[in-house]
C-alpha cells in the first residue's frame, strides 16, 4: 500500500482576531485603572454593611496601623492643578521652622502613599531614595500632647482645602484608646462627620422574632 | 520567530515584480499585550472601598455650661465593649454603691443583635414594613427621599432604646465599626458614643475576673 502523504502546512495561524481582542482589552484595562493605593503598612479594613463609595477627591485619610502608628494621606483636590499637598507641606514647614525646597515639594506632592513621618525627618525621607531607608523613618506621627502633630496636619489640610473630607482608615486590631485621641483631635477642629472604609460584608438579614 | 516565506515559482521569462506577502509576524506585539493587560488587570481596584459615616456630636468647650440632655432611665442601654470581642451591656444606671452583674454577650446574630433587636422591635418593625411597601409600589417615594423619610421615621421614634457606647481599654478598632454596624442593621434611632466611667470599667474588670467560661446566649429578656 502505498503511503499517503500529508500536504505540508505551514504552521501559521491568523493572530489577527486576537490581536484585536487583546487590543480592547488592554484599551479597557488603561482606561478604567485605577491603581491600587498600596499603604505602608498592611491594613485589614473590618467590614461593615455599608454601601456608600468612598469619595474619590477632597478627602484627608488618617490611617491606623495594626502595631498602633498613624499615618495621614491628604490628596492633591480635584484638579491637579492645586497643588493642595505641597501647599500643605509648605505650611507645616513655616510651623516647624522647616523650609523646603521647590524639589522637595514637588516629591511629596507625587508620593502618593500616606505618610507616617514626623516633621523632623521629613526633608530626609524625602531625599532617601530606597524604599528601605524611607521606611525606616515611618515611625507614625507623633499624636501626644507635647507634639502633636497629626493635629496641624488635620488643621492645614482644612485650612488649604476646606472641602476636605475625613475618613479613617483603620486596622481591624488598632487599640480604641488610639482611635479615641484620633477622634478626639478630629473633634478638636471641629470635624464632627466623617467616614470610616470598611469593606462590604454579606449582610446577615435579621430574623425578628415576630 | 522569524518565518521562511515560500517564493513562489516562477514561470517564464517575463520578470514580473515580487508579489510583497501581507503578513507581518505578530508574535512580539501579542507577547508584549499579554504582559500589559496582565499587569492591567492585577493592578487594577476594581472595587472601591466602602465608607461608613458617622457623626459625633460637637465638642463642648471647657469654660461652655451644657446641661446634660435628660434621657429615662427605663430607655437607657449601655454597651461596654471588652477584650477578645466580648460585648457587655446592662440597662439602665449604673450604682457605684453596688455594682451590677454585666450581661455578658457577642457579635453574633444571636449576640448583641438580639438584644438590641428586643428592645427597638417597634421601629425596627416600622421601617422594614415602609420598606416593604416603597418596594411593592404601595408607597409612592423616589429613591433619593427614602433615606430622609427613614430619617423621620427614626426621629419620631419615642420607644426604641438610647443606646450608650463605651469602650473598655482593650478594645479594637473593629469592635467600634462592628458595633455601629449593628446599629444600622437594628436600626436604632439614638445612640452615643461616650466615655468610659470608673464604676463601669471595674464592672468590666469584675466581669473578666469572675471569668466566666461560657457567654450565655442573652436572648431571654
Amino acid at each position: 500500500m502505498p503511503k499517503i502523504k500529508l500536504p505540508t502546512k505551514s504552521p501559521r495561524v491568523d493572530m489577527t482576531p486576537m490581536v484585536d481582542l487583546f487590543s480592547l482589552l488592554l484599551t479597557f484595562f488603561m482606561l478604567t485603572a485605577t491603581m491600587v493605593t498600596s499603604e505602608p503598612a498592611p491594613i485589614d479594613t473590618p467590614s461593615s454593611v455599608s454601601e456608600k463609595p468612598s469619595p474619590d477627591a477632597n478627602i484627608m485619610t488618617v490611617v491606623l496601623s495594626s502595631d498602633n502608628r498613624i499615618f495621614f494621606n491628604v490628596d492633591n483636590g480635584p484638579d491637579t492643578i492645586l497643588h493642595f499637598r505641597s501647599k500643605i507641606l509648605e505650611e507645616m514647614g513655616k510651623r516647624y521652622n522647616i523650609v523646603f525646597t521647590p524639589t522637595e515639594l514637588r516629591k511629596f506632592e507625587k508620593y502618593g502613599t500616606s505618610i507616617g513621618v514626623a516633621m523632623e525627618d521629613m526633608k530626609a525621607f524625602l531625599a532617601a531614595k530606597d524604599t528601605k531607608v524611607k521606611s525606616a523613618f515611618e515611625k507614625g506621627i507623633p499624636i501626644d500632647s507635647l507634639n502633636n502633630q497629626m493635629a496641624y496636619w488635620v488643621l492645614y489640610a482644612r485650612q488649604v482645602n476646606p472641602a476636605v473630607q475625613a475618613i479613617i482608615k483603620g486596622d481591624s486590631n488598632a487599640e480604641y484608646p488610639l482611635v479615641k485621641k484620633v477622634l478626639d483631635i478630629l473633634q478638636d477642629k471641629n470635624i464632627s462627620r466623617f467616614s470610616l472604609i470598611t469593606n462590604l460584608e454579606k449582610v446577615v438579614v435579621v430574623d425578628a422574632k415576630k | 520567530m522569524s518565518e521562511i516565506i515560500q517564493e513562489e515559482k516562477q514561470k517564464g521569462g517575463k520578470k514580473r515584480p515580487k508579489k510583497g506577502t501581507t503578513h507581518i509576524d505578530m508574535t512580539p506585539m501579542v507577547d508584549l499585550m499579554c504582559l500589559l493587560i496582565t499587569f492591567f488587570m492585577l493592578t487594577t481596584a476594581f472595587s472601591k472601598p466602602k465608607v461608613m459615616e458617622i457623626v459625633l456630636p460637637d465638642k463642648i468647650k471647657k469654660d461652655q455650661k451644657v446641661d446634660p440632655p435628660k434621657i429615662a432611665e427605663s430607655r437607657t442601654l449601655n454597651i461596654v465593649l471588652g477584650p477578645n470581642d466580648i460585648v457587655y451591656w446592662y440597662p439602665g444606671k449604673a450604682d457605684p454603691a453596688a455594682l451590677m452583674p454585666l450581661q455578658e454577650t457577642n457579635f453574633s446574630a444571636t449576640g448583641i443583635r438580639q438584644v438590641l433587636l428586643d428592645r427597638n422591635k417597634a421601629l425596627f418593625n416600622k421601617i422594614e414594613q415602609f420598606q416593604k411597601d416603597v418596594i411593592s409600589g404601595k408607597v409612592n417615594i423616589k429613591q433619593d427621599s427614602l433615606r430622609s423619610a427613614i430619617r423621620k421615621l427614626k426621629n419620631d421614634d419615642d420607644t426604641g432604646p438610647i443606646v450608650l457606647i463605651k469602650f473598655y481599654k482593650k478594645a479594637k478598632y473593629k469592635n467600634l465599626v462592628d458595633i455601629i454596624d449593628e446599629m444600622s442593621i437594628v436600626g436604632i434611632a439614638r445612640y452615643v458614643i461616650t466615655d468610659i466611667t470608673w464604676v463601669e470599667e471595674s464592672m468590666v474588670e469584675h466581669a473578666l475576673g469572675s471569668h466566666p467560661t461560657v457567654a450565655p446566649p442573652t436572648a431571654k429578656k
